[in-house]
């Protein structure tokens, strides 16, 4: 599916500006034919689905018995005034913060230390990509094992007198009462971070890698011809070229990280108290184990609510930038 | 002129491989129908049997079928994750969209009745027990279990018990110590076992169910077997001063477990006892085959077992059963299966390998090991009551919202709320 939707679409971008308008030529026919399976299918499967899935979550299916009914927002309503869901807007404010965050500073330090021209430098390249390589259900295994507070790094940091409880705390850090949960950073949630970070850096250093590449040697020289110090061409010219980039990365990382459901899945699932559960979890659960149809819809639609905040500006800015 | 000519090629060649893609899939699918000598549909048996024991009895059962009947081909349809979790996901899709398997494993009770049945998914099974003279060979409240408005549904394969108590005996022995029969003892015990730094009671609650499997023991000690079976439809409101009481013994024991809880299942759990690093275990007798088949255990040897507080000669009952979808194409294979399912012939080769006992109370207790047979001996005459946590208690929207209130309870410990959560979702479950 993939593959079809790429090729036709540069078709259709190139050929009409090369041409005068309205003809149509065997190539606009090549065009349309490559291109009408994948929006068809498109339409349907994608956009048909979300309105199907709009619809849902305003019935009142919440048995294995399908009820078409109108609820209004009933659906909506019961989950935000719901324990489970309130921590998982918490937990996903607080992962995808501190996610994207650590992504962006470690990935442009690496970067940057990688753009040294130092020796071996493929090796640490490969090196830092070869976590993507892996699925999440990996990642999420393998850092269990390693965060669990009886068997994994505590073996090495209680002889340094360091017993952390891992994402079995149930702490939340400046906690205070919110609805019905308390808000706070739940200490339990770094743990997942750290995994998330570790899988997705490559990511982020290989984008700053290209992006750094793509400066001309030029700046930096004029740069240092100035009398600017290392530190000042890298904070006032190279990081601010850098932002393009950085944006890229935000989008990127913020549809993964407001959708994450296999790594939490796999590494921790719903944890005590809901420390660690979020929107994808809860959808799955309420969904498919509770047969609570119409509410794992409307869980489905405020994921992809919150994700639209993030790209429908995107798409914006950059068809403005095409025109 | 090249150009062109070679995209219109390669959209030929799109379109040419798409469609061959779907003819030769069905070509293959052809030669399948023909090797089978009825050209009709696979027998597909859909379950969640894929750990170890568990996958070896149902392999067993599918060679034994095979055996009676060479000219049906059968397909394992098992999908892997514990307590059935991914494979009722995938179920619910299929039955959804009117693809059901042609048999399907599901728990006795309401996930049975107020699930697939309510929903108008099930043929009634009440002729094939007439055929096969069953009325008399299961229990007749396992029966009712698998019954709704006078038709019967499925047919159980095997019973677990839920209430069990599993200790470590050399810890137990150490201390000086007897195994509890009420709460009271219980408590004493733990009190002396938390003084030695032994952790009292193991409980694994990375998946939620565990704890609230705990919580339906301390349930059915408190309320007895008659009272806990009101709650379920209705005739006893979760507000009841008894359910209280048993919420706050639930508490006080929930201050006797292991501090690492939440990271473990249910297996790492019981590792805890094993290894003597806690004492004491509520958990099904799955358990058994864990201890026994994994981690090379003695039963009575290494390990003992009780029922768990107060409830002695109370059975809390856990049974696998299979049913017939409507719409399926083969009805009277299923129903081949579903005979052999239920024969002594079935049960015995199924469930000393599962490590669970036979739902007929006529199978033959040789074939089980000390655990089984005293089990087996139970069974018959204990009062049996259905589990909340595995489905047999009430509709599964009712037990997801326990475990997530139950989940909560674990760490903030707060028994209004908890008691207000039941109430409110027992409010739904009438409807």
């Amino acid at each position: 599916m993939e593959t079809v939707k790429i090729a036709p679409a540069k078709e259709t971008t190139t050929v009409p500006v090369a041409r005068k308008k309205r003809k149509w030529t065997a190539d606009h026919w090549l065009a349309t034919a490559f291109l009408a399976p994948s929006v068809v299918l498109i339409f349907l499967f994608v956009y048909g689905f979300i309105g199907w899935t709009g619809y849902v979550s305003v019935s009142n299916w919440n048995s294995l018995v399908p009820d078409w009914s109108f609820a209004g927002l009933k659906n909506y309503q019961y989950l935000f005034q719901d324990f489970r869901f309130q921590a998982d807007l918490r937990n996903t404010i607080v992962f995808t913060v501190l996610f994207i965050a650590v992504v962006i500073v470690l990935g442009q330090l690496l970067a940057i230390l990688l753009d040294q021209k130092l020796r071996g430098e493929s090796l640490f390249r490969n090196i830092f990509f070869f976590p993507m390589a892996l699925s999440f259900v990996v990642t999420g295994v393998v850092w269990q094992w390693l965060f669990n507070p009886s068997t994994g790094v505590n073996l090495f940091l209680k002889p340094l007198g360091l017993d952390s409880k891992w994402y079995t705390d149930t702490t939340i850090l400046g906690g205070f009462q919110w609805g019905k949960i308390e808000f706070g950073i739940p200490l339990a949630m770094i743990a997942v971070v750290v995994a998330a970070v570790w899988q997705m850096t490559g990511f982020a250093v290989a984008m700053y890698l290209a992006g750094l590449r793509a400066i001309p040697d030029e700046v930096r020289e004029a740069a240092r011809m100035d009398g600017a110090t290392e530190l000042q061409l890298y904070w006032k010219i190279i990081l601010p070229l850098l932002r393009p980039i950085t944006v890229s990365v935000i989008i990127i990382m913020a549809h993964i990280s407001l959708k994450i459901f296999d790594l939490i899945y796999a590494m921790t699932g719903p944890g005590a108290n809901f420390v660690t559960d979020v929107p994808g979890v809860y959808m799955f659960e309420t969904t498919f184990r509770g047969n609570y149809y119409a509410n794992g819809a409307a869980i489905a639609i405020v994921m992809l609510l919150s994700v639209a905040i993030f790209i429908v500006p995107y798409l914006i800015s950059s068809r403005k930038g095409e025109s | 002129m090249r150009k062109k000519a070679s995209a219109w090629l390669a959209l030929a060649l799109g379109v040419g491989m798409a469609l061959s893609g779907c003819s030769s899939n069905s070509s293959s699918s052809d030669d399948a129908k023909q090797g089978s000598q009825k050209a009709g549909e696979k027998l597909e048996i859909f379950s969640w049997w894929t750990g170890a024991g568990e996958e070896d009895g149902l392999k067993a059962l599918i060679k034994l079928f095979q055996e009676k009947h060479p000219d049906i081909e059968v397909e394992n349809a098992a999908v892997a994750g514990g307590a059935g979790t991914n494979a009722k996901a995938v179920l619910a899709s299929r039955m959804q969209g009117d693809d059901p398997p042609s048999t399907f494993q599901v728990h006795g009770g309401a996930e049975l009745n107020e699930g697939w049945v309510a929903a108008g998914k099930m043929e009634p099974l009440n002729d094939l027990y007439e055929q096969e003279g069953w009325m008399d060979k299961f229990p007749e409240a396992l029966i009712d279990m698998v019954s709704k408005d006078g038709n019967i549904y499925s047919v159980p394969v095997n019973i677990h018990r839920g209430n069990v108590l599993w200790y470590n005996k050399k810890v137990f022995a150490d201390n000086g110590l007897q195994p509890p029969k009420t709460f009271d003892e219980f408590f004493e015990v733990a009190d002396q076992l938390k003084a030695k730094g032994v952790t009292p009671l193991a409980l694994g609650d990375k998946e939620p169910w565990t704890a609230t499997h705990l919580f339906e023991t301390v349930l059915l000690g408190t309320l007895g077997t008659d009272n806990y079976q009101k709650l379920w439809n209705g005739e006893l409101s979760f507000d009841d001063p008894q359910v209280k009481q048993a919420v706050e013994t639930f508490k006080k024991m929930l201050g006797y477990i292991n501090e690492d809880h939440s990271s473990r299942n249910w297996q790492d759990a019981a590792q805890l006892v094993a290894e003597g690093k806690a004492a004491m275990y509520v958990m099904g007798d799955w358990a058994k085959g864990y201890f026994v088949n994994d981690l090379k255990l003695k039963v009575n040897e290494d390990f003992g077992y009780v029922p768990t507080p107060n409830t002695d000669g109370k059975f809390m009952v856990i049974t696998d059963t299979f049913g017939l979808p409507k719409g399926v194409k083969n009805p009277d294979d299923v129903k081949k299966f579903l005979a052999l399912l239920g024969s002594v012939e079935g049960q015995d080769a199924f469930n000393p390998l599962k490590g669970s006992i036979p739902a007929r109370i006529d199978a033959d207790p040789s074939k089980y090991d000390e655990y089984g047979k005293q089990t087996m001996e139970d069974f018959k005459n204990a009062e049996l009551a259905p589990s909340l946590a595995h489905g047999s208690a009430a509709a599964e929207g009712f037990v997801t919202k326990v475990n997530q209130a139950i989940n909560i309870f674990v760490t903030q410990k707060d028994v209004n709320s908890l008691i207000d959560t039941l109430v409110s979702a027992a409010a739904e479950l009438k409807k």
